[in-house]
């Protein structure tokens, strides 16, 4: 499952800072992605993974440290950058008033892709994406899905082997986005070495390897299997119909830094190691109904809550 | 290089032919503009509404109003009215000037070395009370030589006007008017197509492609340039032979300044979708930069000449200023291109240093 890094890695991050007038956006964040790798950039709204992607793609300048693509750095080589990776904002960042087809000519004019090859790799994003039949609606009227892969079409025109997308299947219906990353893993298979952001967990174990980041640091690198699997602590889960009054309750007692509300109920970090017996004598006398407190496996979301925490 | 910039242009001209709305309005608006200002927005008057009062009912003072009648100018709205209504005739804006021919205007006239003859004008309008006194000046110097013609005046003025021997607003208002509509849809064009993908998100995907900023300029600029071509040409043929407006010079010389006036405001537009960063904000920044100074201080209504110092000086940064001096020479002088030198280099530096300070402005990262 776990590719090999290969001796150069595809994209360098190294030290990168970024600040705002008084905001720092980037602290010091370093990371590695390898050719044909997928690597996502896990965090909240505002953790800095755009400012991290905006620097790599050669739209902002960082204030220090450096990012380098296929050995070159950014800054010295923003020509070469341009031509060799694919980008694609995280805004919907298409013509909506020309269609399929047009918009992705243009994308390939835009990247000197020669009239020829034009018309074989439009064939091939074509079947790739499923947009074929669509070829002549206005890219406004597409659905939020085809959209992002009218978009992904557009940016691997050029066939770059280094592609980087900001949140790409943000706002996306659950469908499409399983179609979307069905893409982005046979690019992948083709060598392409990806650097995805997004801020659904879940999307996490979908990459080779993850870096969470939060409030400008990187908190941890790792496969997603590697993190989870090595998540040092018991999580109990105490689950009851209304999570979200459990969760106030709980709030009012000596856990309240060790819980975190989720959808099946509230998850409690045995951070002590106190066990199941200890943590129900805690909650014996919380002001809120609950059926059941049991240990489970941690999740992603898990690992990133109690990392920042920390 | 040529692909890439056919490319940019095609995409642009799709925007524009797809945008049904904004098209009409590029269409239309000159050709409504030059409508109001032919039609209805003219300075010569006629029919000012008069009320006439003649105490004297002589020979003598009906042959002065024959005079007064004998053209257009004056209507009659009433006659003979008091004294004290006069000034309600104002208020109320029934009539616009008053004529008191006196009591003893016909005596006076034989016995007298000067007679006078009352005019009350409402002022409140100063250019049409200006209007008003030189008219009936002209009609009474007229009336005084026709009944005294051995009275010779010691010299006059006989005047000719040349280019514009009748005085024709619209000759001196197309030229004009073409003036402000391509400095406004060139600018506000080009100033909206750029911020438009700045707002949209679609100049990042630009940006981080291998084209050059020159390329992106210069391939958006291409359909507006065309739009704006074919908006002065039916402006002109327009004025041509609905308000026959003369073109007595070169043709050629005429869409070689057209090209260089239009390229002054796309390279405006340009500057200003560097420094705004919504279409609010560029039409506000382009609207307030055009027109108004297109209008107020290009010698379009008013002459430059006798404006303060400080604003003639302003003047001569308004692209707009030279080419109405090439415009108008070149339709109802027949200037040539020697004539209109400096006129030609003033505009083509404006457009110049507009273009390179927009290009260096215009930035390749988000910073």
């Amino acid at each position: 499952m776990v590719k090999k890094s290969m001796k150069q890695p595809t994209i360098e991050i190294k030290h990168l800072v970024k600040t705002y007038g008084m905001v720092t956006a980037v602290r010091d964040v370093s990371f590695t992605v390898g050719e044909g790798e997928i690597f996502g950039l896990i965090g909240p709204d505002g953790a800095g993974k755009t400012s991290i992607i905006r620097i790599l793609v050669s739209l902002l300048h960082a204030d220090s440290g450096e990012a380098l693509v296929q050995g070159k750095s950014v800054d010295g080589a923003i020509a070469y950058v341009r031509a060799h990776v694919g980008y694609m904002p995280q805004r919907f960042s298409l013509y909506p008033d020309l269609t399929v087809e047009e918009n992705i000519d243009f994308f390939g004019d835009l990247f000197a892709v020669p009239a020829s090859l034009q018309k074989t790799r439009k064939e091939k994003l074509y079947d790739f994406s499923k947009l074929g039949p669509f070829k002549k609606r206005r890219a406004g009227a597409l659905s939020g899905g085809m959209k992002q892969k009218l978009a992904l079409s557009c940016m691997l025109m050029h066939e770059p082997k280094v592609v980087v997308l900001d949140e790409p299947t943000f706002g996306v219906d659950p469908v499409s986005r399983e179609e979307f990353w069905n893409i982005l893993k046979q690019l992948s298979a083709n060598g392409t070495s990806i650097l995805v952001t997004t801020a659904y967990m879940d999307e996490a174990r979908l990459c080779d390897r993850v870096g969470l980041i939060f409030e400008g640091s990187l908190l941890a690198v790792d496969t997603p299997e590697h993190l989870v699997n090595t998540f040092p602590t018991p999580i109990y889960r105490l689950s009851g119909s209304a999570p979200h009054v459990l969760y106030e309750a709980l709030a009012q007692t000596p856990l309240k830094n060790r819980i975190s509300l989720f959808g099946d109920g509230v998850h409690i970090l045995d951070t002590q190691g106190e066990g199941p017996e200890a943590l129900r004598r805690q909650i014996s006398d919380i002001d809120a109904p609950w059926d059941a407190l049991e240990p489970i496996a941690a999740g992603m979301e898990d690992l990133f809550l109690s990392l920042m925490k920390e | 290089m040529k692909q890439i910039l056919w490319s940019i242009s095609k995409k642009e001209f799709r925007h524009i032919f797809r945008d049904v709305q904004t098209l009409m309005i590029v269409l239309a608006y000159p050709v409504v503009m030059l409508f109001l200002f032919g039609y209805a927005i003219t300075m010569e008057m006629k029919e000012i509404e008069t009320v006439l009062v003649d105490r004297s009912h002589t020979p003598e003072s009906r042959d002065f109003k024959e005079g007064l009648l004998a053209t257009s100018f004056f209507k009659i709205v009433k006659t003979d009215i008091p004294q004290n209504q006069f000034e309600t005739i104002f208020q109320e804006r029934q009539a616009r000037c008053i004529i008191v021919i006196p009591a003893d205007f016909a005596r006076s006239l034989h016995t007298q070395p000067r007679t006078k003859i009352q005019l009350l004008v409402d002022a409140s309008d100063p250019n049409a009370a200006n209007y008003i006194q030189n008219y009936i000046t002209q009609i009474s110097a007229k009336y005084n030589y026709r009944i005294n013609p051995e009275l010779a005046m010691p010299f006059s003025i006989e005047p000719r006007l040349f280019y514009n021997p009748d005085l024709k607003s619209y000759y001196f208002f197309v030229p004009g008017l073409i003036a402000v509509i391509i400095l406004l849809i060139s600018a506000l064009l080009t100033s909206i197509a750029i911020v438009r993908e700045k707002e949209v998100g679609t100049l990042e995907q630009i940006l981080v492609s291998p084209v050059h900023p020159v390329q992106i300029i210069i391939g958006k600029a291409i359909p507006y340039t065309v739009i704006g071509f074919v908006d002065s040409v039916l402006v002109l043929i327009m004025g041509h032979f609905l308000f026959e407006v003369p073109v007595h010079g070169s043709l050629v010389l005429l869409a070689f300044s057209l090209l260089l006036y239009i390229l002054t405001g796309l390279s405006f537009g340009l500057l200003v979708s560097t420094i705004t960063n919504s279409q609010q904000e560029a039409m506000m920044a382009t609207l307030m930069a055009t027109i108004l100074p297109t209008i107020m201080l290009s010698g379009f209504i008013f002459p430059i000449k006798s404006m303060p110092a400080v604003f003639q000086y302003m003047a001569m940064l308004i692209p707009a200023t030279h080419f109405l001096e090439i415009i108008r020479g070149i339709l109802l002088k027949g200037s040539t291109a020697q004539d209109l030198v400096v006129q030609l280099i003033y505009l083509g530096g404006i457009a110049l240093t507009l273009i390179l300070v927009s290009i260096r402005k215009f930035r390749m990262t988000l910073e």
